[in-house]
């Protein structure tokens, strides 16, 4: 199966005269599949979020040094022509973002929002795309769609901007849509309905989509493949039921174990990762996450891990000198899987 | 039966999510905090009856503002002047014409300086304040510059320079003396307000959608950075008429003497303040009061636009 979307060494660095120059993204690679849904995972600052908006392009040309390759269809998004790349916007690849209000214009109409899409990308005229806005937001499960079209943003609630900020976005049914945290600001009830409107949608218009969260619920419900990031760096990548049984980085293993648990005893503490990601993340000459590693051995300050696939499983990639032992190993595959790695 | 309960249950469900907080736009909230406002009714009264007066004035006005009616009872070398007298409420000026007229015909040219100052120093601002919001770069900075240097120059001392390039001082020369040190303030304005925009989140989400560039910045910036810039119009034109009135005062405004202006007669006044007064109290009681009204205004309309005041 060929890939949609190929990210090959993307690396994003922000610099600033007088400081050493910072790297949000170091060399992300990650394939997405047509239809595929892709998690990336991670704390805030691992660079999720710039990489999705490094793929659209969106980010500041000033200050900000981008390598690597964003393959989409065999076009390098990086190094296409900027008139180019607004074409594929929304038409080819589109994102919908954290804030559904903060995300639509204030002072304009749902409609003209919308129909803004199908103008600049379908060519149709103002009262023809009317009809087709019309035909979205009730697809998005908007009640009273020819209502809403003369409203404005700040008279929907959250679940409805963020349903019109979908339609808006699968308007000209683009192949990839990157959804950046789409359910951080709803409440919980209406981040399910959100979630199972944008699987629904994902399904029937074969789009796939590039998931970002920091919600392992989310993953658990809508994600074939997830990669976690640290550091800006993808520590590990595996399918989702495989990520889920077993966690082999102990900084996956960490985020799920920081969950609280509905059936923990009662008393019991929760357990999080302790510390924060540091600002200049040291890959170099070792593991970006040894100083907050519960399992750091000698190794992890000295060499930088590479991302390797399991011996065991060649679909499940880790980044580790000292992976956490799968639930239920007997110790021979323990001291099998210690000597594996490079330490 | 089914059907009827899993419309009904439909329904319910529609409320519900119908029931989302209905809001109330920019606009209605501020009209709601603007009529509990003192001030605002204040300044509305008087810029409303200034207006009223400035479009019917040549028809109310009791004599021609330009006869000299009164001149028998005017003599420069006994420095007297025509007292009020029946007819002649307020009396006569240095020249034997009717004051009262003169005041009221006068308010229509100076709401014409106020308004159309306002209006070019608006749409100069608006250019340069677009250029600079929404290309940044060197352009920005260009245009900023040339900002600066013009706010660097006291609004009145520039409006002067400008005023004293006109061989042939008229009504037009004035507005555009007083409109171009108000070009500066509405670009700084616009410009700080559509760099916030650039980096809002809707032009991101515009931007992720491939909405070129026009659009973003005509639908997407300007709309939303505009409320700021019109309050500080209302206060320009405040600023405007009392610059008008000091180019005139200064003898560098209209030299027609049939089309009275409030800044003029007080000009004409200099002369006589000692022993007539009252010939310097009208117009400049009147040019305050209509600069207090629109004052008021433009600020309890600021108060009200200001979002940090919503609920």
């Amino acid at each position: 199966m060929t890939a949609l979307l190929q990210v090959e060494d993307l690396t994003v660095q922000f610099n600033r005269k007088g400081v050493a120059p910072f790297t949000a993204v170091d060399k992300v690679s990650f394939e997405v599949a047509p239809g595929q849904t892709v998690g990336l995972v991670g704390e805030s600052g691992c660079g999720k979020s710039v990489t999705s908006l490094a793929i659209m392009r969106l980010l500041p040309k000033r200050g900000t040094t981008i390598t690597g390759r964003v393959d989409f269809e065999g076009t390098d998004l990086l190094s296409l022509p900027l008139e180019g790349m607004r074409d594929r916007r929304g038409r080819d690849l589109a994102m919908i973002f954290q804030d559904p209000l903060s995300s639509l214009n204030p002072v304009v109409p749902i409609g003209i929002q919308v129909t803004e899409v199908l103008e600049r990308h379908r060519g149709m005229k103002r009262s023809a795309a009317m009809v087709e806005a019309r035909e979205l937001l009730e697809s998005v499960g908007i009640p009273d769609p020819s209502r809403r079209l003369k409203e404005y943003p700040h008279q929907l609630s959250g679940g409805m901007r963020q349903r019109a900020l979908i339609a808006m976005a699968l308007a000209c049914r683009p192949r990839l849509m990157i959804a950046d945290e789409p359910t951080t600001a709803l409440d919980v009830t209406i981040q399910a309905q959100i979630l199972a409107l944008l699987k629904t949608l994902v399904v029937e218009h074969g789009t796939a989509l590039i998931m970002i969260t920091h919600d392992l619920g989310v993953v658990a419900g809508l994600v074939d493949q997830v990669n976690v990031l640290y550091g800006g760096r993808v520590v590990e990548r595996a399918d989702r039921h495989e990520l889920f049984a077993s966690p082999r980085h102990p900084y996956t293993h960490g985020l799920l174990a920081s969950i609280p648990r509905l059936d923990a005893g009662p008393g019991e503490r929760l357990t999080p990762i302790l510390g924060s990601v540091s600002d200049n993340i040291p890959w170099t000459g070792g593991c970006a996450f040894a100083p907050r590693c519960s399992r750091e051995i000698d190794a992890c300050r000295q060499v930088s891990p590479v991302l390797e696939p399991l011996e065991s499983r060649a679909d499940h990639l880790l980044r580790c000198h000292n992976p956490v032992v799968p639930v239920g190993a007997g110790a021979a595959t323990v001291a099998a899987t210690l000597e594996e790695e490079p330490s | 039966m089914v059907t009827t309960f899993s419309r009904a249950r439909k329904q319910r469900i529609d409320a519900l999510v119908n029931s989302g907080d209905e809001g109330s736009s920019l606009l209605q909230d501020a009209w709601a905090r603007l009529k509990g406002s003192p001030l605002f009714w204040f300044g509305a009264v008087i810029v409303g009856l200034f207006v009223v007066l400035a479009i019917i004035g040549p028809w109310i006005a009791p004599h021609d503002p330009g006869a000299q009616l009164l001149i028998d009872q005017t003599s420069r070398a006994r420095n007297s002047i025509a007292p009020a007298q029946n007819g002649f409420p307020l009396g006569g000026d240095t020249q034997g014409r009717d004051l009262l007229s003169r005041m009221i015909v006068g308010a229509r040219q100076t709401l014409l300086v106020g308004i159309f100052a306002t209006l070019i120093g608006l749409v100069g601002g608006l250019i340069l304040g677009i250029l600079a919001g929404a290309f940044g770069g060197w352009i920005d900075t260009l245009v900023m510059r040339i900002v600066d240097v013009m706010l660097s120059i006291p609004s009145l001392l520039l409006a002067i320079s400008i005023g004293v390039l006109f061989t042939n001082p008229n009504l037009t020369s004035v507005i555009i003396a007083v409109s171009i040190p108000q070009i500066p303030v509405f670009a700084r304005l616009l410009r700080g307000q559509m760099l916030a925009q650039r980096e809002s989140d809707h032009v991101l989400a515009a931007r992720a959608l491939g909405v070129k560039r026009g659009p973003i910045v005509f639908r997407h910036m300007v709309p939303n950075s505009i409320s700021p810039v019109i309050v500080q119009a209302t206060l320009v034109v405040a600023t405007s008429i009392l610059d008008a009135a000091a180019l005139s005062f200064l003898g560098l405004g209209s030299q027609d003497v049939s089309q009275p202006e409030w800044g003029q007669m007080l000009g004409e006044a200099q002369g006589s303040i000692d022993s007539h007064p009252q010939l310097a109290f009208w117009p400049a009681g009147a040019i305050i009061v209509v600069v207090l009204g629109f004052t008021l205004l433009g600020e309890a309309l600021r108060e009200a636009i200001d979002p940090k005041n919503r609920r």
